[in-house]
């Protein structure tokens, strides 16, 4: 089989290289689509399922009759009004939004710091402490949770989403700094060399050099930093009891299931108005994310 | 403006000697270029002076005074660097005038030196770009420009032509020599090309191996090199080297290179060569002091008969090939007189212009 296919492309090869080249070309592409439609599909069912059972009434959702792929009665927001006047989910939304613009400023703060001083201003043991920091990405927080109640509680941060703000960069800063040091280490040294002589101080050199400079690679790590922030769920249910202090992701599953009684309809509302922040910022900086992401995939 | 001085400054990396014990003096004004191989210490002596490597042991003044600990901005040089290092972010005008907003200059002041240099270097019109809508030529330039506006003691230029392409080199080089016309600074300038060293220098030190070989001006070095190695590496194509017995001729002296050629050495070299007769040495001569006999009143004894191996037309010249002994032989003939390869070609050599090198010291005699 193999010797045949050998022959015939050997063959194809002697009477038009350019044809072969194209039709190979064709084949690969053809094979890409269908696995990158087949990808899509399976990723787009569940938000797709999110979005068309937010826009149904209870009835329709109860009713295991019709439909659950389209809107069958009709569209209807009842879900966004019932989710926004009768559970706490504005509670959940705004403290999310605290505890995420604040765990993003630590960790931009921090990591930068971090990585500015192991990537660029190399001293004794910085090549084995920015592995060091790397390795803490890869402790899982299912781990980490149980020694961290102890601290958060030992701060009299346990039920308060500040707590969370004092957690969360313990995700976040390790990976942020690993992003940032590959982004960093990317940038020539004659750039600091050339400020140095310019008469920058350290400080300078990384405010208005190395920051400006590495923007896409702060941005993706922002991002980042955003989406796990975001998206935290271990700790805030081993962390946060009351619904007051509540983020969006335990807040919304508590609130909205009771023992066996599911609230569908709220929940995908909820699940959609909460998915929404992540989104929009994903689709205005995505260039950046990805031109971030490749510089310390290949630096770091 | 400032003189430069090393003294037995020495860099070690780990244990490895980058440099070696080296002493240099740069009077105000003058432009000196470090030349030498890849790995030579020249870049390394280069930052050492900018402050951008530690000494491991040695003095470098600047002015009169010792910096060995000072920063870099604190030396008042500016650098020119191989590939351009401008700050990405800025405008030209903005790479220009970063130093001088760090050094708190007013607005007015910055404004009037950066257009001055701009002036200089003419490229008023691309002040408002970014680098990445510069050419290699222009980012070049307002790296030159962002160095002039400080009005420095030193000016220190790292390779900063080995990004550019031939064309641009050579129309570069020119620029920089008439930067330093009209600015006139003490300018340290390192390269590998010894065409660079040649034209822009008015002196060069070449250095090998982390020391410093022979410092000398373009002609002195091209007409009197102490070593082979600077006979070897300034010119090109590079200096001949053929083994040689020195004997005597008389009252004079021949140097046999074969059984069959053996050349003159001119009378006025004669009393200095005299003791050398009898020994075993290496013969150096330029290409360009092997031609085809030209002069009427040459000395018919210089002129030897070869078989080419390879010629190589250049327009203006052409080189030729020959092996004597094993050992591969160039020369440069007008192109009108070459033979074609395998053809006996009758060569001249100019004795006048001859070196001879202890094999074993390696020093030009």
């Amino acid at each position: 089989m193999s010797t045949a296919a050998v022959v015939a492309r050997g063959a194809g090869a002697g009477l038009g290289l350019k044809g072969s080249l194209s039709r190979n070309r064709r084949w690969a592409l053809i094979a890409s689509y269908f696995f990158l439609v087949l990808f899509a599909i399976f990723f787009l069912i569940p938000p797709y399922y999110m979005i068309v059972t937010a826009f149904k009434s209870d009835a329709e959702v109860a009713h295991m009759a019709t439909n659950p792929w389209i809107v069958a009665d009709g569209v209807t927001l009842d879900q966004f009004r019932l989710l926004l006047t009768q559970s706490d989910f504005l509670i959940f939304f705004k403290n999310t939004a605290i505890v995420t613009v604040c765990v993003v400023a630590i960790t931009m703060v921090v990591s930068v710091l971090a990585a500015f001083s192991l990537g660029r201003m190399r001293f004794w043991g910085s090549s084995l402490l920015a592995t060091g920091i790397f390795l803490t990405y890869l402790v899982p927080d299912t781990l980490l949770f149980i020694p961290l109640f102890q601290i958060v509680k030992a701060v009299g941060l346990l039920n308060s989403y500040w707590g969370m703000v004092l957690v969360y960069p313990t995700l976040t800063v390790p990976f942020c700094t690993w992003i940032m040091i590959g982004y960093f280490q990317s940038i020539p040294k004659e750039l600091d060399e050339a400020a140095l002589i310019d008469g920058a101080s350290h400080m300078q050199m990384l405010t208005k050099i190395f920051i400006p400079v590495a923007m896409p690679g702060i941005i993706a790590a922002m991002i980042f930093a955003f989406t796990v922030s975001w998206a935290a769920f271990v700790y805030p249910m081993a962390f946060l009891y009351s619904a007051d202090q509540q983020v969006l992701t335990v807040g919304t599953v508590t609130s909205l299931i009771r023992a066996d009684v599911y609230k569908w309809g709220m929940l995908m509302a909820g699940a959609l108005l909460a998915a929404a922040p992540p989104l929009v910022i994903y689709a205005f900086l995505m260039d950046y994310y990805i031109a971030g992401l490749t510089a310390g995939a290949t630096k770091g | 403006m400032a003189e430069v001085s090393l003294r037995n400054v020495v860099k070690r990396f780990d244990n490895v000697e980058a440099v070696r014990s080296i002493n240099l003096d740069i009077p105000d004004n003058e432009f000196v270029v470090l030349v030498g191989p890849s790995g030579c210490g020249k870049s390394t002596t280069l930052r050492m002076i900018a402050g951008l490597e530690e000494l491991t042991s040695g003095d470098i003044y600047i002015g009169g005074e010792v910096v060995n600990d000072r920063p870099p901005k604190d030396r008042d040089i500016a650098m020119v660097f191989q590939n351009y290092a401008l700050y990405p972010h800025m405008s030209a005008y903005e790479n220009m005038s970063f130093g001088l907003k760090l050094r708190k200059f007013s607005k007015d002041e910055i404004r009037k030196r950066v257009d001055n240099a701009a002036r200089i270097l003419d490229i008023t019109e691309l002040l408002d770009r970014k680098p990445k809508a510069l050419s290699g030529g222009q980012r070049q330039r307002v790296a030159m420009g962002r160095a002039i506006v400080r009005n420095p003691k030193v000016f220190l230029f790292d390779e900063p032509l080995s990004n550019l392409d031939a064309k641009l080199r050579v129309q570069m080089r020119t620029e920089i020599k008439r930067v330093h016309q009209m600015v006139k600074t003490t300018t340290v300038y390192v390269t590998h090309d010894q065409v660079e060293a040649m034209t822009l220098a008015d002196r060069v030190v070449v250095m090998n191996g982390g020391s410093i070989e022979q410092i000398a001006s373009p002609q002195d070095l091209y007409h009197r090199p102490k070593t082979r190695f600077v006979a070897g590496f300034i010119g090109s194509p590079a200096m001949n080297f053929i083994r040689c017995r020195l004997e005597h001729n008389g009252a004079g002296l021949r140097v046999r290179i074969s059984d069959k050629i053996s050349l003159p050495v001119p009378s006025a070299r004669t009393a200095r060569y005299q003791p050398l007769a009898g020994k075993e040495l290496t013969l150096g001569l330029r290409p360009e002091h092997i031609t085809e006999p030209r002069r009427s009143d040459r000395d018919q004894n210089c002129e030897f008969a070869v078989t080419l191996d390879v010629v190589e037309p250049m327009g203006m010249e052409t080189m030729v090939f020959f092996r004597i002994d094993g050992q591969e032989i160039c020369g440069r003939v007008e192109p009108d007189s070459a033979a074609g390869p395998g053809e006996t070609m009758r060569l001249y050599a100019n004795m006048e212009h001859m070196h001879l090198i202890d094999p074993q010291t390696n020093q030009v005699l």
